[in-house]
Protein backbone atom coordinates (compact mmCIF):
# COMPACT_ATOMS: atom_id res chain seq x y z
CA UNK A 1 0.00 0.00 0.00
CA UNK A 2 2.72 2.43 1.01
CA UNK A 3 4.74 1.54 -2.07
CA UNK A 4 1.76 2.19 -4.35
CA UNK A 5 1.28 5.58 -2.74
CA UNK A 6 4.97 6.42 -3.01
CA UNK A 7 4.95 5.50 -6.69
CA UNK A 8 1.84 7.56 -7.26
CA UNK A 9 3.41 10.53 -5.49
CA UNK A 10 6.50 10.32 -7.69
CA UNK A 11 4.33 9.96 -10.77
CA UNK A 12 2.37 13.09 -9.92
CA UNK A 13 5.55 14.97 -9.12
CA UNK A 14 7.01 13.97 -12.49
CA UNK A 15 3.86 14.84 -14.42
CA UNK A 16 3.40 18.27 -12.83
CA UNK A 17 6.90 19.40 -11.91
CA UNK A 18 6.05 23.12 -11.77
CA UNK A 19 2.93 22.77 -9.68
CA UNK A 20 3.83 20.22 -7.03
CA UNK A 21 5.91 21.49 -4.13
CA UNK A 22 6.17 18.36 -2.04
CA UNK A 23 4.82 14.82 -1.80
CA UNK A 24 4.91 12.86 1.39
CA UNK A 25 3.64 9.48 2.57
CA UNK A 26 2.89 9.32 6.28
CA UNK A 27 0.72 6.89 8.26
CA UNK A 28 -0.21 5.16 5.02
CA UNK A 29 -1.63 8.32 3.48
CA UNK A 30 -0.34 10.35 0.58
CA UNK A 31 -0.11 14.11 0.94
CA UNK A 32 0.71 16.37 -1.99
CA UNK A 33 1.28 20.04 -1.41
CA UNK A 34 0.91 22.22 -4.47
CA UNK A 35 1.16 25.88 -5.50
CA UNK A 36 -1.96 27.84 -4.75
CA UNK A 37 -2.56 29.05 -8.29
CA UNK A 38 -2.19 25.58 -9.83
CA UNK A 39 -4.84 23.83 -7.77
CA UNK A 40 -7.27 23.74 -10.70
CA UNK A 41 -4.75 22.12 -13.00
CA UNK A 42 -3.66 19.60 -10.36
CA UNK A 43 -7.20 18.50 -9.48
CA UNK A 44 -8.19 18.23 -13.13
CA UNK A 45 -5.13 16.08 -13.73
CA UNK A 46 -5.87 13.91 -10.70
CA UNK A 47 -9.45 13.43 -11.84
CA UNK A 48 -8.76 12.56 -15.46
CA UNK A 49 -5.38 10.86 -15.60
CA UNK A 50 -5.73 7.08 -16.03
CA UNK A 51 -3.23 6.34 -13.28
CA UNK A 52 -5.10 8.54 -10.82
CA UNK A 53 -8.84 8.69 -11.61
CA UNK A 54 -9.66 10.45 -8.35
CA UNK A 55 -13.27 10.87 -9.42
CA UNK A 56 -14.59 11.97 -6.09
CA UNK A 57 -13.80 15.04 -4.07
CA UNK A 58 -14.61 13.78 -0.62
CA UNK A 59 -13.90 16.86 1.39
CA UNK A 60 -12.44 20.36 1.35
CA UNK A 61 -11.54 22.04 4.59
CA UNK A 62 -9.41 24.77 6.02
CA UNK A 63 -6.85 24.72 8.80
CA UNK A 64 -5.34 27.67 10.59
CA UNK A 65 -1.68 27.98 11.61
CA UNK A 66 -1.36 31.57 12.87
CA UNK A 67 2.40 31.25 13.34
CA UNK A 68 3.04 30.88 9.65
CA UNK A 69 3.42 33.54 6.97
CA UNK A 70 0.65 32.00 4.91
CA UNK A 71 -1.51 31.09 7.83
CA UNK A 72 -4.19 28.96 6.16
CA UNK A 73 -4.08 25.53 4.62
CA UNK A 74 -6.87 24.45 2.33
CA UNK A 75 -7.01 20.67 2.33
CA UNK A 76 -8.66 18.65 -0.45
CA UNK A 77 -9.33 14.96 0.20
CA UNK A 78 -9.89 12.88 -2.91
CA UNK A 79 -10.89 9.28 -3.42
CA UNK A 80 -10.25 7.03 -6.39
CA UNK A 81 -12.77 4.20 -6.59
CA UNK A 82 -10.91 2.59 -9.46
CA UNK A 83 -7.57 2.30 -7.70
CA UNK A 84 -9.01 2.26 -4.18
CA UNK A 85 -6.66 5.03 -3.07
CA UNK A 86 -6.98 8.28 -1.22
CA UNK A 87 -4.94 11.41 -1.68
CA UNK A 88 -4.72 14.66 0.22
CA UNK A 89 -3.87 17.84 -1.66
CA UNK A 90 -2.89 20.96 0.23
CA UNK A 91 -2.46 24.57 -0.70
CA UNK A 92 -1.36 27.41 1.56
CA UNK A 93 -2.81 30.90 1.55
CA UNK A 94 -3.39 33.96 3.73
CA UNK A 95 -6.30 36.32 4.42
CA UNK A 96 -5.72 38.34 1.27
CA UNK A 97 -4.76 35.77 -1.36
CA UNK A 98 -7.71 34.10 -3.09
CA UNK A 99 -7.61 30.38 -3.92
CA UNK A 100 -9.05 29.41 -7.32
CA UNK A 101 -12.36 27.65 -6.84
CA UNK A 102 -12.54 24.06 -8.04
CA UNK A 103 -16.33 24.01 -8.30
CA UNK A 104 -15.98 23.74 -12.06
CA UNK A 105 -14.00 20.50 -11.70
CA UNK A 106 -16.02 18.91 -8.91
CA UNK A 107 -19.59 20.05 -8.29
CA UNK A 108 -19.21 18.87 -4.71
CA UNK A 109 -16.68 21.63 -4.04
CA UNK A 110 -19.37 24.33 -4.01
CA UNK A 111 -20.56 23.99 -0.46
CA UNK A 112 -17.25 22.83 0.95
CA UNK A 113 -15.64 26.03 -0.27
CA UNK A 114 -18.52 28.09 1.05
CA UNK A 115 -18.00 26.46 4.42
CA UNK A 116 -14.26 27.15 4.35
CA UNK A 117 -14.94 30.78 3.44
CA UNK A 118 -17.47 31.02 6.25
CA UNK A 119 -15.35 29.44 8.96
CA UNK A 120 -11.87 30.63 7.98
CA UNK A 121 -12.30 33.60 5.67
CA UNK A 122 -10.34 32.01 2.86
CA UNK A 123 -11.53 33.65 -0.33
CA UNK A 124 -12.21 31.48 -3.37
CA UNK A 125 -11.89 33.18 -6.73
CA UNK A 126 -14.51 32.45 -9.40
CA UNK A 127 -16.79 30.64 -7.01
CA UNK A 128 -20.34 30.67 -8.41
CA UNK A 129 -22.05 31.47 -5.12
CA UNK A 130 -19.72 32.37 -2.27
CA UNK A 131 -22.08 33.11 0.61
CA UNK A 132 -21.86 32.15 4.25
CA UNK A 133 -23.13 28.67 4.93
CA UNK A 134 -23.16 27.52 8.54
CA UNK A 135 -23.18 30.67 10.64
CA UNK A 136 -26.12 32.92 11.42
CA UNK A 137 -27.53 35.46 8.97
CA UNK A 138 -25.51 38.62 9.43
CA UNK A 139 -22.71 36.92 11.35
CA UNK A 140 -19.40 38.74 11.55
CA UNK A 141 -15.99 37.12 11.73
CA UNK A 142 -14.68 33.68 10.90
CA UNK A 143 -15.22 31.41 13.89
CA UNK A 144 -12.77 28.58 13.22
CA UNK A 145 -9.76 30.87 13.20
CA UNK A 146 -7.50 30.23 16.13
CA UNK A 147 -7.77 33.86 17.27
CA UNK A 148 -11.58 33.74 17.39
CA UNK A 149 -12.68 33.11 20.99
CA UNK A 150 -14.53 29.88 21.75
CA UNK A 151 -17.35 31.81 23.38
CA UNK A 152 -17.85 34.08 20.38
CA UNK A 153 -18.66 37.79 20.54
CA UNK A 154 -22.47 37.94 20.65
CA UNK A 155 -25.22 35.99 22.31
CA UNK A 156 -28.95 35.99 21.59
CA UNK A 157 -32.05 36.00 23.74
CA UNK A 158 -35.73 36.65 23.24
CA UNK A 159 -36.67 40.10 24.44
CA UNK A 160 -40.11 40.18 26.00
CA UNK A 161 -40.44 43.96 25.58
CA UNK A 162 -39.35 44.23 21.97
CA UNK A 163 -41.03 40.90 21.10
CA UNK A 164 -38.07 39.73 19.06
CA UNK A 165 -34.71 38.03 19.37
CA UNK A 166 -31.97 40.50 20.30
CA UNK A 167 -28.20 40.21 19.94
CA UNK A 168 -25.99 41.30 22.82
CA UNK A 169 -22.28 41.11 23.58
CA UNK A 170 -21.39 37.88 25.40
CA UNK A 171 -21.47 38.29 29.19
CA UNK A 172 -19.96 35.42 31.12
CA UNK A 173 -20.70 35.09 34.82
CA UNK A 174 -17.48 33.16 35.09
CA UNK A 175 -14.47 33.58 32.83
CA UNK A 176 -13.90 30.84 30.31
CA UNK A 177 -11.17 28.66 31.72
CA UNK A 178 -8.85 26.78 29.46
CA UNK A 179 -6.97 24.44 31.72
CA UNK A 180 -3.34 23.79 31.04
CA UNK A 181 -2.60 20.21 31.93
CA UNK A 182 1.06 20.21 31.00
CA UNK A 183 2.75 18.21 33.68
CA UNK A 184 5.18 20.26 35.81
CA UNK A 185 7.40 17.18 36.03
CA UNK A 186 7.94 17.21 32.29
CA UNK A 187 8.95 20.86 32.27
CA UNK A 188 6.72 23.87 31.67
CA UNK A 189 7.42 26.92 29.58
CA UNK A 190 5.60 29.26 31.94
CA UNK A 191 6.23 30.27 35.56
CA UNK A 192 3.86 28.74 38.09
CA UNK A 193 2.26 31.31 40.42
CA UNK A 194 4.35 31.48 43.60
CA UNK A 195 7.22 29.76 41.86
CA UNK A 196 8.83 32.90 40.41
CA UNK A 197 11.89 32.70 42.64
CA UNK A 198 12.74 29.14 41.78
CA UNK A 199 12.73 29.81 38.06
CA UNK A 200 14.06 33.38 38.04
CA UNK A 201 16.74 32.99 40.70
CA UNK A 202 18.34 29.90 39.26
CA UNK B 1 -56.60 37.97 -25.73
CA UNK B 2 -53.54 39.26 -23.95
CA UNK B 3 -51.15 36.63 -22.69
CA UNK B 4 -51.16 36.36 -18.94
CA UNK B 5 -47.82 37.09 -17.33
CA UNK B 6 -46.93 34.35 -14.88
CA UNK B 7 -44.43 35.23 -12.23
CA UNK B 8 -42.35 32.64 -10.45
CA UNK B 9 -43.33 32.18 -6.87
CA UNK B 10 -40.70 32.20 -4.15
CA UNK B 11 -41.58 29.90 -1.31
CA UNK B 12 -40.12 28.99 2.03
CA UNK B 13 -40.05 25.30 2.86
CA UNK B 14 -39.32 24.78 6.54
CA UNK B 15 -37.50 25.17 8.87
CA UNK B 16 -40.61 24.12 10.83
CA UNK B 17 -42.03 21.64 8.36
CA UNK B 18 -42.59 18.01 9.32
CA UNK B 19 -41.10 16.80 6.02
CA UNK B 20 -37.99 18.96 6.45
CA UNK B 21 -36.36 16.31 8.67
CA UNK B 22 -35.34 18.74 11.35
CA UNK B 23 -34.37 22.27 10.53
CA UNK B 24 -33.98 22.39 6.78
CA UNK B 25 -34.92 25.73 5.30
CA UNK B 26 -35.38 25.57 1.56
CA UNK B 27 -35.97 28.69 -0.45
CA UNK B 28 -37.82 27.48 -3.52
CA UNK B 29 -38.58 29.24 -6.71
CA UNK B 30 -41.69 27.68 -8.13
CA UNK B 31 -43.17 27.85 -11.58
CA UNK B 32 -46.66 26.70 -10.71
CA UNK B 33 -45.98 23.40 -8.99
CA UNK B 34 -42.61 22.82 -10.66
CA UNK B 35 -39.41 23.51 -8.73
CA UNK B 36 -37.22 25.91 -10.69
CA UNK B 37 -34.59 26.62 -8.08
CA UNK B 38 -33.96 25.19 -4.64
CA UNK B 39 -31.60 26.92 -2.28
CA UNK B 40 -31.12 25.09 1.03
CA UNK B 41 -30.25 27.32 3.95
CA UNK B 42 -28.47 25.28 6.56
CA UNK B 43 -26.70 26.07 9.79
CA UNK B 44 -29.76 26.44 11.99
CA UNK B 45 -28.38 23.63 14.14
CA UNK B 46 -24.77 24.76 14.00
CA UNK B 47 -23.17 24.20 17.39
CA UNK B 48 -19.50 24.69 16.57
CA UNK B 49 -18.60 21.06 17.24
CA UNK B 50 -15.26 21.29 15.47
CA UNK B 51 -14.26 24.39 17.41
CA UNK B 52 -15.30 22.81 20.71
CA UNK B 53 -13.28 19.69 19.99
CA UNK B 54 -10.16 21.82 19.61
CA UNK B 55 -10.59 22.80 23.27
CA UNK B 56 -11.21 19.28 24.61
CA UNK B 57 -8.98 16.30 25.19
CA UNK B 58 -9.30 13.35 22.85
CA UNK B 59 -11.53 11.43 25.23
CA UNK B 60 -13.74 14.43 25.91
CA UNK B 61 -14.23 14.85 22.17
CA UNK B 62 -15.98 11.48 21.80
CA UNK B 63 -19.45 12.54 23.08
CA UNK B 64 -19.62 15.26 20.43
CA UNK B 65 -19.66 12.56 17.79
CA UNK B 66 -22.82 11.02 19.22
CA UNK B 67 -24.55 14.31 18.77
CA UNK B 68 -23.75 14.74 15.09
CA UNK B 69 -25.93 12.20 13.37
CA UNK B 70 -28.05 11.34 16.36
CA UNK B 71 -29.64 8.28 14.75
CA UNK B 72 -26.35 6.50 14.16
CA UNK B 73 -24.13 7.58 17.03
CA UNK B 74 -21.77 4.64 17.37
CA UNK B 75 -20.61 4.66 13.75
CA UNK B 76 -19.34 8.19 14.18
CA UNK B 77 -17.51 7.45 17.38
CA UNK B 78 -15.98 4.64 15.36
CA UNK B 79 -14.46 7.05 12.84
CA UNK B 80 -12.98 9.24 15.56
CA UNK B 81 -11.68 6.25 17.51
CA UNK B 82 -10.01 4.81 14.40
CA UNK B 83 -8.44 8.16 13.52
CA UNK B 84 -7.03 8.62 17.01
CA UNK B 85 -5.79 5.04 17.12
CA UNK B 86 -4.04 5.55 13.81
CA UNK B 87 -2.20 8.58 15.15
CA UNK B 88 -1.36 6.77 18.38
CA UNK B 89 -0.26 3.70 16.46
CA UNK B 90 -2.23 1.20 18.53
CA UNK B 91 -4.33 -1.83 17.60
CA UNK B 92 -7.52 -2.78 19.36
CA UNK B 93 -7.75 -6.37 20.68
CA UNK B 94 -9.85 -8.69 18.57
CA UNK B 95 -12.79 -8.89 20.95
CA UNK B 96 -12.99 -5.11 21.01
CA UNK B 97 -13.03 -5.06 17.22
CA UNK B 98 -15.84 -7.61 17.07
CA UNK B 99 -17.94 -5.70 19.57
CA UNK B 100 -17.44 -2.55 17.53
CA UNK B 101 -18.52 -4.25 14.31
CA UNK B 102 -21.50 -5.81 16.08
CA UNK B 103 -22.71 -2.47 17.37
CA UNK B 104 -21.92 -0.65 14.13
CA UNK B 105 -24.33 -3.00 12.40
CA UNK B 106 -26.99 -2.60 15.06
CA UNK B 107 -26.56 1.12 14.50
CA UNK B 108 -27.00 0.63 10.77
CA UNK B 109 -30.32 -1.13 11.30
CA UNK B 110 -31.38 1.60 13.73
CA UNK B 111 -30.63 4.24 11.16
CA UNK B 112 -32.16 2.50 8.17
CA UNK B 113 -35.31 1.65 10.09
CA UNK B 114 -35.81 5.29 10.89
CA UNK B 115 -34.97 6.53 7.44
CA UNK B 116 -36.96 4.01 5.42
CA UNK B 117 -40.07 4.41 7.49
CA UNK B 118 -39.81 8.18 7.86
CA UNK B 119 -39.47 8.29 4.10
CA UNK B 120 -42.63 6.19 3.82
CA UNK B 121 -44.30 8.61 6.20
CA UNK B 122 -43.27 11.51 3.96
CA UNK B 123 -44.99 9.91 1.01
CA UNK B 124 -48.08 8.95 2.95
CA UNK B 125 -47.61 5.63 4.75
CA UNK B 126 -47.94 5.94 8.50
CA UNK B 127 -47.97 2.37 9.81
CA UNK B 128 -44.38 1.26 9.08
CA UNK B 129 -43.09 4.18 11.12
CA UNK B 130 -44.95 2.96 14.20
CA UNK B 131 -43.76 -0.62 13.72
CA UNK B 132 -40.19 0.47 13.23
CA UNK B 133 -40.12 2.45 16.42
CA UNK B 134 -41.04 -0.61 18.40
CA UNK B 135 -38.02 -2.42 16.96
CA UNK B 136 -35.77 0.58 17.40
CA UNK B 137 -36.69 0.58 21.05
CA UNK B 138 -35.47 -3.01 21.37
CA UNK B 139 -32.17 -2.14 19.77
CA UNK B 140 -31.74 0.94 21.89
CA UNK B 141 -32.17 -1.36 24.84
CA UNK B 142 -29.05 -3.20 23.63
CA UNK B 143 -27.32 0.15 23.52
CA UNK B 144 -28.52 0.79 27.04
CA UNK B 145 -27.29 -2.52 28.36
CA UNK B 146 -23.85 -2.21 26.85
CA UNK B 147 -23.14 1.47 27.51
CA UNK B 148 -25.77 2.75 29.92
CA UNK B 149 -27.34 5.16 27.44
CA UNK B 150 -30.02 4.68 24.84
CA UNK B 151 -28.71 7.20 22.34
CA UNK B 152 -25.56 9.06 23.21
CA UNK B 153 -23.54 6.03 24.07
CA UNK B 154 -19.88 7.17 24.21
CA UNK B 155 -19.08 3.51 23.87
CA UNK B 156 -16.42 3.30 21.13
CA UNK B 157 -13.41 5.06 22.56
CA UNK B 158 -9.88 5.43 21.28
CA UNK B 159 -8.22 2.17 22.32
CA UNK B 160 -11.29 -0.06 22.29
CA UNK B 161 -14.75 0.12 23.77
CA UNK B 162 -15.92 1.48 27.09
CA UNK B 163 -16.48 -1.86 28.79
CA UNK B 164 -17.16 -5.49 27.95
CA UNK B 165 -20.64 -6.66 27.05
CA UNK B 166 -22.70 -7.76 30.06
CA UNK B 167 -23.53 -11.45 30.44
CA UNK B 168 -26.54 -12.57 28.44
CA UNK B 169 -26.53 -9.68 25.97
CA UNK B 170 -25.09 -11.74 23.12
CA UNK B 171 -27.87 -14.33 23.51
CA UNK B 172 -30.53 -11.64 23.51
CA UNK B 173 -29.13 -9.99 20.38
CA UNK B 174 -29.05 -13.42 18.74
CA UNK B 175 -32.70 -13.95 19.67
CA UNK B 176 -33.49 -10.53 18.21
CA UNK B 177 -31.90 -11.48 14.89
CA UNK B 178 -34.33 -14.41 14.74
CA UNK B 179 -37.44 -12.26 15.13
CA UNK B 180 -36.35 -9.16 13.24
CA UNK B 181 -36.51 -10.52 9.63
CA UNK B 182 -40.26 -10.93 10.13
CA UNK B 183 -40.55 -7.21 10.82
CA UNK B 184 -38.63 -6.33 7.67
CA UNK B 185 -40.85 -8.69 5.69
CA UNK B 186 -43.99 -7.11 7.13
CA UNK B 187 -42.68 -3.66 6.33
CA UNK B 188 -41.85 -4.71 2.80
CA UNK B 189 -45.30 -6.22 2.39
CA UNK B 190 -46.73 -2.80 3.12
CA UNK B 191 -44.37 -0.80 0.93
CA UNK B 192 -42.35 -2.58 -1.73
CA UNK B 193 -45.17 -3.49 -4.09
CA UNK B 194 -47.54 -0.83 -2.85
CA UNK B 195 -48.97 1.03 -5.83
CA UNK B 196 -49.11 4.43 -4.17
CA UNK B 197 -45.63 4.08 -2.73
CA UNK B 198 -44.20 3.11 -6.11
CA UNK B 199 -45.96 5.96 -7.86
CA UNK B 200 -44.29 8.35 -5.46
CA UNK B 201 -40.78 6.86 -5.72
CA UNK B 202 -40.07 5.17 -9.02
CA UNK B 203 -38.15 7.39 -11.43
CA UNK B 204 -38.10 10.27 -8.97
CA UNK B 205 -34.78 11.99 -8.34
CA UNK B 206 -32.65 9.87 -10.66
CA UNK B 207 -28.89 10.13 -10.17
CA UNK B 208 -26.49 8.60 -12.68
CA UNK B 209 -23.26 7.05 -11.44
CA UNK B 210 -21.27 9.86 -13.04
CA UNK B 211 -23.25 12.54 -11.24
CA UNK B 212 -23.05 10.60 -8.00
CA UNK B 213 -19.25 10.71 -8.24
CA UNK B 214 -19.25 14.34 -9.16
CA UNK B 215 -21.42 15.38 -6.23
CA UNK B 216 -19.42 13.35 -3.75
CA UNK B 217 -22.19 10.87 -2.93
CA UNK B 218 -21.46 7.83 -0.82
CA UNK B 219 -23.27 5.04 0.93
CA UNK B 220 -26.73 3.98 -0.26
CA UNK B 221 -27.00 7.13 -2.41
CA UNK B 222 -24.01 5.96 -4.45
CA UNK B 223 -24.88 2.28 -4.43
CA UNK B 224 -28.43 2.91 -5.63
CA UNK B 225 -26.85 4.44 -8.74
CA UNK B 226 -25.17 1.14 -9.51
CA UNK B 227 -21.72 1.67 -8.01
CA UNK B 228 -20.68 -1.30 -5.90
CA UNK B 229 -18.64 0.71 -3.41
CA UNK B 230 -18.64 0.07 0.29
CA UNK B 231 -15.79 1.00 2.60
CA UNK B 232 -16.49 -2.08 4.70
CA UNK B 233 -15.37 -4.15 1.69
CA UNK B 234 -13.02 -1.79 -0.13
CA UNK B 235 -11.02 -0.51 2.82
CA UNK B 236 -12.04 -2.82 5.65
CA UNK B 237 -11.47 -1.61 9.17
CA UNK B 238 -11.61 -3.52 12.45
CA UNK B 239 -13.06 -7.00 11.95
CA UNK B 240 -14.99 -6.31 8.74
CA UNK B 241 -12.40 -8.18 6.70
CA UNK B 242 -13.50 -11.39 8.47
CA UNK B 243 -17.17 -10.92 7.73
CA UNK B 244 -19.11 -12.48 4.89
CA UNK B 245 -21.80 -10.20 3.51
CA UNK B 246 -23.12 -8.84 0.23
CA UNK B 247 -23.42 -5.28 -0.98
CA UNK B 248 -26.79 -4.50 -2.53
CA UNK B 249 -26.59 -2.28 -5.60
CA UNK B 250 -29.37 -0.39 -7.32
CA UNK B 251 -29.98 -0.03 -11.03
CA UNK B 252 -31.72 3.26 -11.71
CA UNK B 253 -30.56 5.53 -8.90
CA UNK B 254 -34.06 6.74 -8.11
CA UNK B 255 -35.81 7.05 -4.75
CA UNK B 256 -37.21 3.55 -5.04
CA UNK B 257 -33.78 1.99 -5.54
CA UNK B 258 -32.43 3.86 -2.56
CA UNK B 259 -35.26 2.44 -0.51
CA UNK B 260 -34.57 -1.11 -1.76
CA UNK B 261 -30.84 -0.80 -1.10
CA UNK B 262 -31.47 0.24 2.49
CA UNK B 263 -33.91 -2.58 3.11
CA UNK B 264 -31.46 -5.14 1.79
CA UNK B 265 -28.65 -3.60 3.83
CA UNK B 266 -30.67 -4.28 6.95
CA UNK B 267 -30.81 -7.96 6.10
CA UNK B 268 -27.08 -8.01 5.39
CA UNK B 269 -26.43 -6.29 8.70
CA UNK B 270 -28.28 -9.10 10.43
CA UNK B 271 -25.91 -11.56 8.77
CA UNK B 272 -22.93 -9.64 10.07
CA UNK B 273 -24.42 -9.45 13.56
CA UNK B 274 -24.90 -13.22 13.65
CA UNK B 275 -21.36 -13.85 12.44
CA UNK B 276 -20.00 -11.46 15.05
CA UNK B 277 -21.74 -13.24 17.89
CA UNK B 278 -20.80 -16.69 16.62
CA UNK B 279 -17.14 -15.89 16.06
CA UNK B 280 -16.55 -13.47 18.91
CA UNK B 281 -13.40 -14.45 20.79
CA UNK B 282 -12.77 -13.86 24.47
CA UNK B 283 -10.14 -11.58 25.86
CA UNK B 284 -9.71 -7.87 26.55
CA UNK B 285 -11.87 -5.24 24.86
CA UNK B 286 -9.39 -2.37 24.99
CA UNK B 287 -5.68 -1.97 24.61
CA UNK B 288 -3.64 -2.94 27.63
CA UNK B 289 -1.84 0.37 27.88
CA UNK B 290 -2.55 2.33 31.04
CA UNK B 291 -1.36 5.53 29.38
CA UNK B 292 -4.35 5.35 27.02
CA UNK B 293 -7.13 3.31 28.61
CA UNK B 294 -8.16 3.58 32.26
CA UNK B 295 -7.53 0.77 34.74
CA UNK B 296 -10.40 -1.40 36.00
CA UNK B 297 -12.27 0.00 38.96
CA UNK B 298 -11.35 -2.91 41.21
CA UNK B 299 -7.65 -2.38 40.63
CA UNK B 300 -7.93 1.23 41.69
CA UNK B 301 -9.04 0.19 45.17
CA UNK B 302 -5.71 -1.43 45.88
CA UNK B 303 -3.14 0.02 43.50
CA UNK B 304 -1.75 3.51 43.91
CA UNK B 305 -0.37 3.43 40.37
CA UNK B 306 -3.79 2.61 38.94
CA UNK B 307 -5.25 5.54 40.84
CA UNK B 308 -2.63 7.89 39.41
CA UNK B 309 -3.27 6.59 35.90
CA UNK B 310 -6.98 7.10 36.31
CA UNK B 311 -6.50 10.64 37.59
CA UNK B 312 -4.10 11.60 34.84
CA UNK B 313 -6.27 10.12 32.09
CA UNK B 314 -9.37 12.00 33.16
CA UNK B 315 -7.68 15.34 33.71
CA UNK B 316 -4.78 15.66 31.33
CA UNK B 317 -5.73 12.85 28.98
CA UNK B 318 -3.10 11.34 26.72
CA UNK B 319 -0.82 13.09 24.33
CA UNK B 320 -1.08 12.15 20.70
CA UNK B 321 2.06 12.38 18.57
CA UNK B 322 2.03 15.06 15.89
CA UNK B 323 0.63 13.98 12.57
CA UNK B 324 -2.50 14.07 10.50
CA UNK B 325 -4.91 11.55 9.10
CA UNK B 326 -8.13 11.31 7.18
CA UNK B 327 -9.96 8.23 8.39
CA UNK B 328 -13.36 7.24 7.10
CA UNK B 329 -15.91 4.60 7.98
CA UNK B 330 -18.99 3.41 6.18
CA UNK B 331 -21.61 5.00 8.37
CA UNK B 332 -25.23 4.06 7.59
CA UNK B 333 -25.67 7.25 5.56
CA UNK B 334 -22.41 7.01 3.68
CA UNK B 335 -18.76 7.85 4.11
CA UNK B 336 -18.25 9.53 7.45
CA UNK B 337 -14.71 10.83 7.72
CA UNK B 338 -12.61 12.58 10.30
CA UNK B 339 -9.64 14.69 9.27
CA UNK B 340 -7.63 14.89 12.44
CA UNK B 341 -4.51 17.00 12.93
CA UNK B 342 -2.55 16.37 16.10
CA UNK B 343 0.25 18.64 17.29
CA UNK B 344 1.67 16.48 20.05
CA UNK B 345 -0.48 17.86 22.88
CA UNK B 346 -3.49 16.33 24.60
CA UNK B 347 -5.99 18.18 22.39
CA UNK B 348 -6.67 17.87 18.66
CA UNK B 349 -5.29 20.80 16.69
CA UNK B 350 -7.94 20.48 14.01
CA UNK B 351 -10.78 18.04 13.67
CA UNK B 352 -12.76 18.33 10.49
CA UNK B 353 -15.86 16.19 10.30
CA UNK B 354 -16.89 15.02 6.86
CA UNK B 355 -20.58 14.21 7.00
CA UNK B 356 -22.20 12.25 4.18
CA UNK B 357 -25.46 14.18 4.41
CA UNK B 358 -23.68 17.44 3.65
CA UNK B 359 -22.84 16.24 0.16
CA UNK B 360 -26.37 14.92 -0.41
CA UNK B 361 -28.08 18.11 0.63
CA UNK B 362 -25.77 20.19 -1.51
CA UNK B 363 -27.15 18.37 -4.56
CA UNK B 364 -30.76 19.22 -3.68
CA UNK B 365 -31.12 21.72 -6.47
CA UNK B 366 -29.56 19.34 -8.98
CA UNK B 367 -31.89 16.54 -7.87
CA UNK B 368 -35.15 18.45 -7.61
CA UNK B 369 -34.99 20.83 -10.55
CA UNK B 370 -37.99 20.24 -12.77
CA UNK B 371 -39.73 17.99 -10.26
CA UNK B 372 -43.04 18.71 -8.58
CA UNK B 373 -43.12 20.07 -5.06
CA UNK B 374 -44.45 16.78 -3.70
CA UNK B 375 -41.51 14.94 -5.31
CA UNK B 376 -39.12 17.24 -3.54
CA UNK B 377 -40.44 15.86 -0.28
CA UNK B 378 -39.83 12.33 -1.50
CA UNK B 379 -36.31 13.17 -2.67
CA UNK B 380 -35.36 14.90 0.57
CA UNK B 381 -36.78 11.92 2.45
CA UNK B 382 -34.78 9.43 0.40
CA UNK B 383 -31.52 11.33 0.90
CA UNK B 384 -31.46 10.36 4.55
CA UNK B 385 -30.40 13.70 5.95
CA UNK B 386 -30.01 14.48 9.62
CA UNK B 387 -29.15 18.00 10.55
CA UNK B 388 -26.93 17.16 13.46
CA UNK B 389 -24.18 16.03 11.11
CA UNK B 390 -24.76 18.57 8.36
CA UNK B 391 -24.68 21.66 10.56
CA UNK B 392 -22.23 20.26 13.10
Amino acid sequence: MDQALKDLGEYIQAALPHDVLETRVALGELMVSVRTDSILRVLTFLRDDTNCLFKQLVDVCGADYPGRDQRFDVVYNLLSHRHNLRIRVKVATDEATPVPSVAAVFSAAGWYERETWDLYGVFFADHPDLRRLLTDYGFEGHPMRKDFPLTGHVEVRYDEVEKRVVYEPVRLTQDFRSFDFLSPWEGTDYVLPGDEKAKGGA
Amino acid sequence: MAEAQIKNLTMNFGPQHPAAHGVLRLVLEMDGEIVERADPHIGLLHRGTEKLIEYKTYLQAVPYFDRLDYVSPMCQEHAFALATEKLLGIDVPLRGQYIRVLFSEITRILNHLLNVTAFALDVGAMTPFLWAFEEREKMMEFYDRVSGARLHAVYFRPGGVGRDMPAGLAEDIMAFTETFPKIVDDMEALLTENRIFKQRCVDIGIVSAKDAYDWGFSGPMLRASGVPWDLRKAQPYDAYARMDFDIPVGKNGDCYDRYLVRVEEMRQSLRIIRQCIEQMPGGPVKVDDRKITPPPRAEMKTSMEALIHHFKLYTEGYKVPAGETYTAVEAPKGEFGVYLVADGTNKPYRCKIRAPGFAFLQATEFLTKGHMLADLVAIVGSMDIVFGEIDR
